[in-house]
């Protein structure tokens, strides 16, 4: 156990590569769940409020 | 006479089937509350083969894997660092070829799947520096080195995946947003095999590829396999938040159309 904690002398770059892996790997998660819950929310409080006031967008094809 | 053409009017009806087929899919991906339902119904599966496939190839890696006869353990990093370095990229084609559809045919969902990739490939891009620069301090005596084709065409990956983002931002008008990021997104791509090509063609500190040549893999099974597995892994895992993502990116474009209304409604009801 403890030779495999030592890495064959690599201890300090192979855990700390492994460790920023994991760290930035939790914080994506973190990162897009709560995004997704933010614009659920804000379509909750909106709804349909502003739907009457916009005007539908034509294109114009030339 | 009669035998081929009727077996030629088959040919041509089948294929025009498959037309309307491929057309009405191509429609399909069009329409925001059918993507929103498709990635809703694949993330779970993403999700799950991510975490299966990165605690396996973790195990495989660190445990499994035979010591290099050169770098001894210290070339485990590789399990982090290749699969890192491969999504950022992977990313970027994805980012790049979903704002080229979204551009071609104004495809907003398009434009919506190009904006969520970019946050994640450069956050793998960053994985993929930080990591090689751990790996680097032992093996090459440096974290860092300016000019190197390498580690500058990786580098170079980051900054568009940021110059996207920032560019994106400086506008207010979300259509013209989509339209001249997405330039950008297609211009850059040219990096890509810039990246690929550079260990080739300018000397670097970087090794040479390992798996992604014509000539065999120049790296054993057991050393391989974990790799494979992990790679798996970290698309999966992409797929999995590249999902949740879009659909936050619906919710935010779509969130005063009466479909989004609807499916509030009917989620609180």
């Amino acid at each position: 156990m403890m030779e495999f904690m030592l890495m064959g002398g690599y201890a300090g770059y192979v855990w700390s590569a492994y460790g920023i892996t994991m760290l930035v790997l939790v914080a994506n998660v973190w990162m897009a769940y709560r995004f997704h819950a933010k614009w659920l929310k804000r379509a909750q409080e909106e709804g349909m409020t502003k739907v009457s006031t916009r005007q539908p967008r034509v294109r114009r094809i030339s | 006479m009669a035998f081929i053409r009727h077996n030629l009017v088959r040919i041509v009806n089948t294929i025009s089937v498959l037309n309307t087929n491929f057309w009405r899919w191509f429609h399909q991906l069009a329409s925001p509350p059918h993507v929103f339902a498709l990635a809703g119904r694949v993330c779970p599966w993403f999700a799950g083969l991510a975490i299966i496939f990165l605690v396996a190839g973790t195990y495989g890696g660190l445990v499994l894997a035979p010591a290099d006869y050169l770098q001894g353990d210290g070339f485990r990093i590789i399990y982090v660092h290749v699969p890192s370095a491969y999504l950022g990229m992977l990313a970027y084609m994805v980012m790049a070829s979903s704002a080229a559809i979204g551009f071609i045919w104004r495809m907003k969902m398009a434009h919506g799947l190009a904006v969520s990739a970019a946050p994640l490939g450069a956050w793998f891009t960053v994985l993929a520096l930080v990591t090689g620069g751990i790996w680097g301090k032992p093996m090459w005596g440096t974290y860092w080195q300016w000019a190197d084709a390498r580690l500058m065409s990786e580098l170079m990956l980051l900054f568009l995946f940021l110059g996207y983002m920032v560019l994106r931002a400086s506008f207010d008008d979300r259509d013209k947003a989509d339209r001249i990021s997405a330039i950008l997104a297609v211009v850059g791509v040219i990096n890509i095999p810039i990246i690929h090509y550079s260990v080739e063609w300018w000397s670097t500190l970087h090794q040479g590829p390992t798996i992604a040549k014509l000539d065999e893999p120049s790296i054993t099974m057991d050393m391989l396999i974990p790799l494979l597995i992990m790679i798996i892994g970290f698309t999966a895992f992409f797929g999995w938040l590249l999902c949740k993502r879009l659909q936050g990116e619906i919710l935010k474009r779509e969130r005063q159309t009466r479909w989004v209304d609807g499916l509030i409604k009917g989620r609180t009801a």
